[in-house]
């Protein structure tokens, strides 16, 4: 399929009327991660009636106001929750959940630890800027350790979480990692994670010039887009490459995709199995 | 617990399967919780009828999920609820905020039990009033239900979920220890005697669809999520299309319509017992089980000579004022009775005035003990 020039794709997805200009700051990452997104949408063709987009509190959890589907801005950190009722209600649905760094893995930590466990089919994109951009640039748990953040002004000295390893660690059946200046990649990366059946974690690895970027010296929004492109490396080259070259550098691509079962479909055959008294009594013998 | 089809016959249930069975019977087809004393047997009940009506049962990490969950499914279309007790209620209020803002019919069963924080696991207590009307921040209103036997859990139960449909709202069903466990023998409803109310959907182009419109009595047609008519809710203020807002009129607005949209229809809301309440010069308030106690001493008072009666609110929120009011006129004498210190008390105290004449008593026990009757009668003995 070819494609048409992006500008025209989203006009296709945004609700014009009524919500610009939009919140974010100029130069954040986080509009480029929607823009990937409307276009892995685009590209698989799904109706926008049958999209859910859920999220949480904080600049990456305002996206989806922006986009003519069904869409849900929830409380902070519970946005898979609510996510996890609509999949099991509509269980047709495509439901996506859009939540930041902290609102994904600190006080939502334990709701994306679980969901990946159940491997309920939702696509959780994070969009990790290492920061609380939101409340004005507290410390997460990804801002890397020795770096400034409001509450953190002598320097972060707690470990990070690796976004990545914690859902692949939680049992999730795909996972992938990139980052806003890779826009060709994150929107095939989306794609991929919204036709997998079963948890798809995406972590999106963005900047926010404004705060993290500023406290830290990290230079424009285009130093810090450069900074994504020369400090990460694709995953496929990663058994090519000399030591030296890896060391320091983060992985990008999809570093887990397999097929295991999907919670509402498990629901589905539990349902027929109830429904069915002799399939039900010969699945109780199996246990 | 039997199946519903041979409901003539007595049956012996206790107050939460009563409530799961009416849950079954409200078309609830959702449950997400998380397992707590003393209302566990309503999820576990839950989980093993659900999938039979092709219903959904999960249960979650903790309240704060299961609350988000039944949110979900609710705005996906599934009627929903959880069951919780003190600890898990606490943690479900961020989100049964979200519930009131964003106009989502759900149904939240607290089985009270003695706090504050772990504080008595398995014993009765009715701490949790204030809570169930103040626990989420910021102003809103919230319907609350009060049974006092297990067939009432189960009628209420079922009134909990047709009034969270009908005013997009939800509704806390208020349940006393004693009465999940008991076990009495009682007759179901037939299914014909229940009135089921069903979310009216829109049959508009989507265009034309407003989530939040106006209408006089406040019901409007309601969209779910999924079926072609694409919107927004959020939990920040937000305008009649759902969209954030934070122009002062469309706020005000807001504000109005939550709590005008309860309090508009409180005559359809509210719901008291009055029991022997004709000549009564001593009133009994007293709700849940501690009422019963109270029918018990009224009963026994009333063969003394005395004339004292009891005002029982199966509705607790919105408060019922006018009932109230009305009691603190025609009484001189009014016995608070309630397991905690003081809950009802203070609403009783707020609607008193100077012009009532009335006087006001307190009998409380927050011990982990119900009130018995002879405690009752002795406190009756002592204001006549
Ligand atoms: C329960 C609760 N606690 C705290 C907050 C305040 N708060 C809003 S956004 C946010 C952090 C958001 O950070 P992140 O998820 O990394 O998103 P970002 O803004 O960086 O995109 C916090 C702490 C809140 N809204 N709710
Ligand atoms: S604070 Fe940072 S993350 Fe938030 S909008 Fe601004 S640049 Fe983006």
């Amino acid at each position: 399929m070819r494609e048409q020039i992006p500008q025209k794709i989203i006009h296709k997805y945004l609700r014009q009327k009524k919500h610009f200009p939009h919140v974010w700051c100029s130069g954040c990452g986080i509009g480029i991660v929607l823009g990937d997104i409307i276009r892995a949408i685009n590209l698989l063709d799904i109706k926008k009636d049958d999209i859910a987009m859920v999220s949480g509190i904080g600049c990456s959890s305002r996206m989806p106001v922006y986009i003519d589907v069904n869409t849900l801005h929830t409380t902070h950190g519970r946005a898979i929750t609510f996510a996890t009722g609509i999949k099991l209600a509509k269980p047709n649905m495509k439901v996506i959940v859009i939540t930041g760094d902290g609102d994904g893995t600190a006080i939502g930590g334990n709701h994306f630890i679980h969901a990946a466990r159940r491997n309920i089919d939702l696509t959780v994109i994070l969009i990790n800027n290492n920061i609380y951009g939101m409340t004005g640039g507290q410390a997460s748990p990804t801002t890397p350790v020795g770096d400034i953040a409001t509450t953190a002004p002598y320097g972060v000295i707690e470990r990070n979480f690796d976004i990545c390893e914690l859902a692949i660690a939680a049992g999730a059946s795909f996972v992938a990692r990139t980052t806003a200046f890779h826009t060709i990649e994150a929107k095939k990366i989306i794609a991929k994670a919204i036709s997998k059946q079963g948890l798809a974690l995406v972590e999106i690895i963005t900047q926010c010039p404004v705060i993290y970027g500023r406290f830290n010296k990290k230079g424009s929004a285009v130093d810090m887009l450069k900074w994504q492109r020369d400090n990460t490396i694709p995953v496929e080259s990663i058994s090519k490459m000399p030591e030296e070259k890896k060391k320091g550098k983060i992985v990008r691509g999809i570093l887990v995709n397999k097929d295991i079962p999907e919670y509402t479909k498990e629901y589905e055959k539990l349902i027929e199995n109830v429904s069915k008294p002799q399939n039900y009594t010969k699945t109780h013998k199996k246990i | 617990m039997k199946k519903n089809d041979d409901k003539k016959a007595p049956q012996l249930l206790q107050g939460n399967e009563a409530i799961a069975l009416a849950a079954i019977e409200a078309k609830i087809r959702f449950f997400a919780g998380y397992p707590i004393t003393p209302s566990s047997e309503i999820a576990e009940l839950m989980s093993r009828e659900l999938p039979k009506y092709e219903g959904k049962f999960i249960q979650m990490e903790d309240e704060l999920s299961s609350m988000g969950a039944i949110i979900g499914a609710s705005i996906a279309g599934l009627k929903s609820m959880t069951a919780t007790s003190g600890p898990g209620f606490s943690l479900m209020q961020e989100n049964i905020g979200f519930a009131c803002i964003a106009e989502v019919p759900c149904l939240i069963v607290n089985v009270m039990r003695g706090g504050p924080s772990t504080g008595l696991p398995t014993s009765p207590s009715q701490g949790d009033i204030m809570q169930a009307r103040w626990g989420t921040h910021g102003d809103h209103s919230i319907i609350a239900l009060y049974p006092d036997s297990v067939l009432e859990s189960y009628e209420l139960t079922i009134r909990a979920v047709n009034l969270s449909e009908k005013y997009r709202t939800p509704v806390i069903l208020l349940l006393d220890e004693v009465i999940a466990h008991m076990r009495e023998s009682v007759i179901l409803p037939q299914k014909e005697e229940l009135n089921i109310i069903e979310r009216v959907k829109p049959d508009i182009p989507p265009e034309w669809y407003v989530h939040y419109k106006d209408s006089p009595d406040y019901i409007t047609p309601v969209a779910n999520f999924g079926e072609g008519y694409r919107f927004h809710i959020t939990s920040l203020a937000h305008d009649k299309y759902g969209f954030p807002t934070r122009k002062i009129d469309e706020v005000k607005t807001m504000m109005d319509r939550l709590r005008n949209k309860i309090y508009d229809n409180l005559y359809d809301i509210i719901q008291i017992e009055s029991y022997k309440m004709q000549d009564a010069e001593i009133a009994i308030f007293a709700a849940g089980v501690v009422a019963r106690s109270a029918k018990e001493a009224v009963r026994i008072a009333r063969k003394q000579g005395i004339k004292v009666g009891l005002i029982r609110p199966l509705t607790i929120w919105p408060f019922p004022d006018y009932d109230v009011q009305r009691m603190l006129e025609k009484c001189k004498d009014i016995i608070i009775a309630e397991l905690n210190q003081g809950q009802l008390y203070h609403e009783i105290e707020r609607v008193w005035s100077e012009r009532t004449k009335s006087r006001l008593h307190k009998l409380q026990r927050y011990d982990g003990l119900i009130l018995s009757s002879e405690q009752i009668l002795s406190k009756i003995a002592e204001v006549k």
